[in-house]
């Protein structure tokens, strides 16, 4: 890949960086006990949340970036959300 | 989903766990939208979001130095007029780049009126570097160069009031607010991007890093800071206070006692005289914004 | 068309008819009547620019920074402190790779305080990644910025450029100057239409960190733009000539050299009276010769070492010094010169306007004929 002068570049490139293997903890979404609220959505500082593909209306982590930081599981006004301790 | 969250802050930055900075700037480029030009400052924002050729920003951006963010952008204004176009521009810098180093740019670009909406994202603290003080570091607080120790309790100074420093420039309209308060720190983005001129949003953006505590936390925190009084969130229309946010005031050790940086206030022994100074603080910010919810008497 | 005017309008005029978006001014000894000539074109319409009047040097080029990356022609004018005050935004454009001019009034440099003339300023940024053109005359100083523009904008260059001409001395003069016309400048300078800027449609991030795997390789390509820079000079330049009579094609410029015997290398306006102590000299038999350096960055290392082959001694004057060491110029003519046997002096005078005169030059060439220099020249023994 030829040097971009001025050290520039395009977006897409952060995805390269799969920051999922910072985990320590990992989220578990309880889909039954979900409100559907959103909060976890808008509080991940990843942006990682997003709608889970069952058309639900529920939301999953995406586990590439997620870095169980926990904020999600502690925000959740219904509790569903749950941190254990991830077995590599 | 209508509060659905517009990506142009992408995964993969480098931000700490928990990182409210992070969240500021997924919030902040949702608010602005596309159409924005982003000028940021050295600073933990830039250095997690654009090591060569990694960049998690998905709007056109631009980082020159650590205090020359507002200069910059002055120089992107004068461009865009010129050449007839519409983008947005905004700056988002740390509170280390704007308190301190920037002073005399902001000073400069405030006084000439700049089109552009200046974020700052207070974590209280040069972080990026190791958790320095800056001017924007709250009292008593533990710093690495304002560390708490046996002749000293900490950073000596109160905060410097920024938003009162840019409404005496004449900026239409400045505003603080608080992670915690997504939607409320959105509508504030938004407001100042489209008011003509040059406009101010100070966010607060708790550091669990720096600031000493886990990081699921960082949300919690936030509001407690608010529910203290020790963080008020206002706006300022021409220089009037306008909008503040009211609480049902919390003692400020409750605050206090989940952060690190603050611990020396309680272990080895309670130091009840500070403790005390920093509640004046807190009811003196209570009394001048107006932020006590009065609870009717049984 | 000829008009006798001051330096700074001129450049102020060249400036003009370069069509800058965005000029950002701070005002300092001895500049400020360019930019205070350009303040006044664009209040009355003759100018169509954004003039951002900042408040302080830092911000002046910060603001170019801004405008250049956002796609917009750029320029600020400054000097000696100013200068020095934006050190780390000059690094920081030229590594941006950012195609700003920046009018150097070359001044003294601080403490003691001094408003006139030598050119330790611009020398002391030589490391910088900026090109530097240096003036013998306000003609030069005109002409050198649409070449500036030309040269700094070429995609296999993109670095910024100061032009640089000696402050008072040649700002502040009335010479007589050719002015292009708008069409002319126009016909030589295009559009700037940089491929990639600051634009939604098309999003980049600008100015993003390097890690020690890509720093090296970003410094080296820097430098590969600089030397690639001499054959876009060349090219320009002899555009230049072939349009408006007056060549630019060449780094540096030979006077009297060919059989010289002694050779002086000076930058700026001091080879003016060089010039004329020559003619002086050569009346008297002596065979002496100039060589001009009208480019410092990048450095003609090649173009000194063959144009001062076969020459008997060389004479270096310096109007500024590494202090603790030695002039600058007389330090990379050496390096140009090694292996050549060829014995350099270098002198260092004229510092903060100290006046350098005919008979100067001609003691300075008497010193290198008894092989004395690397000294201070013209110290008065009373005052120390």
């Amino acid at each position: 890949m030829a040097l971009a002068a001025g050290c520039r570049a395009r977006p897409g490139k952060s995805r390269d960086n799969r920051t999922g293997s910072w985990r320590v903890f990992k989220p578990f979404f309880n889909h039954e006990t979900c409100s559907k609220c959103g909060m976890c959505v808008t509080l991940c500082p990843e942006g990682c949340v997003h709608e889970d593909p069952s058309g639900a209306g529920t939301f999953e982590p995406d586990y590439v970036y997620c870095k169980g930081c926990g904020i999600c599981a502690a925000e959740c006004p219904k509790e569903a959300i749950t941190m254990k301790q991830e077995e590599k | 989903m209508s509060d659905a969250i517009c990506e142009l802050f992408d995964c993969g930055h480098r931000a700490c766990g928990g990182c409210g900075a992070a969240l500021a700037a997924r919030l902040a480029t949702t608010a602005a939208g596309p159409n924005t030009i982003v000028v940021s400052s050295t600073g933990c924002m830039e250095v997690f979001s654009t090591p060569y050729p990694e960049t998690a920003w998905k709007v056109p951006w631009i980082h020159s130095l650590f205090e020359n963010a507002s200069a910059v952008a002055s120089g992107i204004d004068a461009a865009i007029k010129k050449q007839g176009r519409k983008e947005k521009i905004v700056i988002m810098a740390g509170d280390g780049a704007t308190f301190d180093i920037g002073m005399i740019c902001i000073s400069g670009a405030f006084e000439r009126g700049h089109d552009f909406t200046y974020i700052c994202y207070d974590n209280e603290a040069y972080m990026n570097t190791g958790i320095q003080r800056s001017g924007a570091t709250p009292y008593d607080a533990s710093t690495t160069t304002s560390p708490a120790g046996s002749q000293s309790f900490g950073n000596k100074r109160p905060k410097k009031d920024m938003p009162a420093i840019l409404a005496a420039h004449g900026a239409p309209y400045v505003a603080t607010a608080s992670i915690a308060y997504p939607a409320d720190f959105k509508q504030k983005v938004e407001r100042a991007i489209n008011t003509p001129g040059p406009c101010y949003v100070q966010v607060h953006a708790p550091c669990c890093t720096g600031w000493g505590f886990e990081g699921d936390q960082t949300i919690a925190i936030a509001k407690l800071a608010l529910e203290t009084g020790l963080w008020t969130n206002f706006e300022m229309v021409e220089g009037n206070v306008t909008k503040v946010k009211k609480v049902v005031r919390k003692p400020v050790e409750e605050y206090l006692k989940t952060q690190k940086r603050f611990r020396h206030l309680f272990k080895p022994r309670r130091q009840d005289a500070e403790i005390a100074a920093i509640q004046a603080i807190a009811d003196r910010n209570a009394e001048k914004y107006g932020i006590d919810i009065k609870l009717k008497k049984p | 068309m000829l008009e006798i005017t001051e330096g700074s309008h001129a450049v102020a005029e060249a400036v003009r008819l370069s069509r800058p978006q965005v000029i950002s001014a701070y005002p300092i000894t001895p500049q400020t009547h360019i930019v205070e000539a350009l303040a006044e074109f664009v209040a009355n319409g003759l100018l169509d620019a954004e003039y951002i009047t900042v408040e302080n040097e830092l911000s002046a080029l910060s603001a170019c920074v801004g405008a250049s990356a956002a796609g917009s022609r750029a320029y600020s004018a400054t000097t000696s402190q100013g200068l020095a005050l934006m050190f780390e935004v000059c690094f920081n454009a030229a590594g941006m790779r950012l195609p700003i001019i920046m009018s150097i009034a070359n001044r003294a440099m601080g403490a003691p305080l001094s408003i006139w003339n030598d050119q330790q300023d611009s020398i002391s940024l030589r490391d910088s990644g900026w090109l530097q053109f240096y003036a013998e005359d306000n003609q030069e100083a005109t002409d050198l910025h649409y070449i500036a523009y030309r040269v700094a904008e070429d995609p296999s260059v993109l670095l910024p450029a100061f032009v640089c001409f000696d402050g008072f001395i040649l700002s502040h003069t009335y010479e007589p100057v050719d002015m292009l016309t708008q069409q002319e400048v126009d016909r030589y300078l295009p559009e700037f239409n940089p491929a990639e800027r600051l634009d939604m449609k098309d999003p980049i991030s600008f100015g993003m960190y390097a890690t020690p795997e890509y720093y090296l390789e970003f410094r080296y390509e820097m430098d590969l733009a600089q030397k690639k820079a001499k054959d876009v000079i060349a090219k320009a330049g002899r555009e230049f000539g072939s349009l408006f009579g007056r060549d630019y094609s060449a780094l540096v410029e030979g006077y009297c050299l060919d059989d010289a015997d002694t050779a002086i290398v000076a930058m700026g306006s001091i080879c003016g009276t060089i010039k004329d102590a020559i003619d002086e000299m050569r009346k008297d038999g002596k065979k002496v010769g100039l060589l001009k350096i009208r480019v410092f960055r990048p450095f003609p290392s090649d173009e000194i070492a063959k144009i001062l082959a076969g020459k008997k001694r060389v004479a270096v004057l310096d109007k500024n010094i590494s202090l603790g060491a030695k002039g600058a110029t007389v330090l990379e003519v050496r390096d140009a010169l090694y292996g050549s046997g060829i014995p350099v002096k270098g002198y260092v005078l004229g510092l903060g306007g100290r006046d350098v005169r005919k008979r100067d030059i001609k003691e300075i060439v008497s010193l290198v004929e008894n092989g004395k220099g690397d000294q201070f020249y013209g110290l008065r023994k009373e005052v120390l």
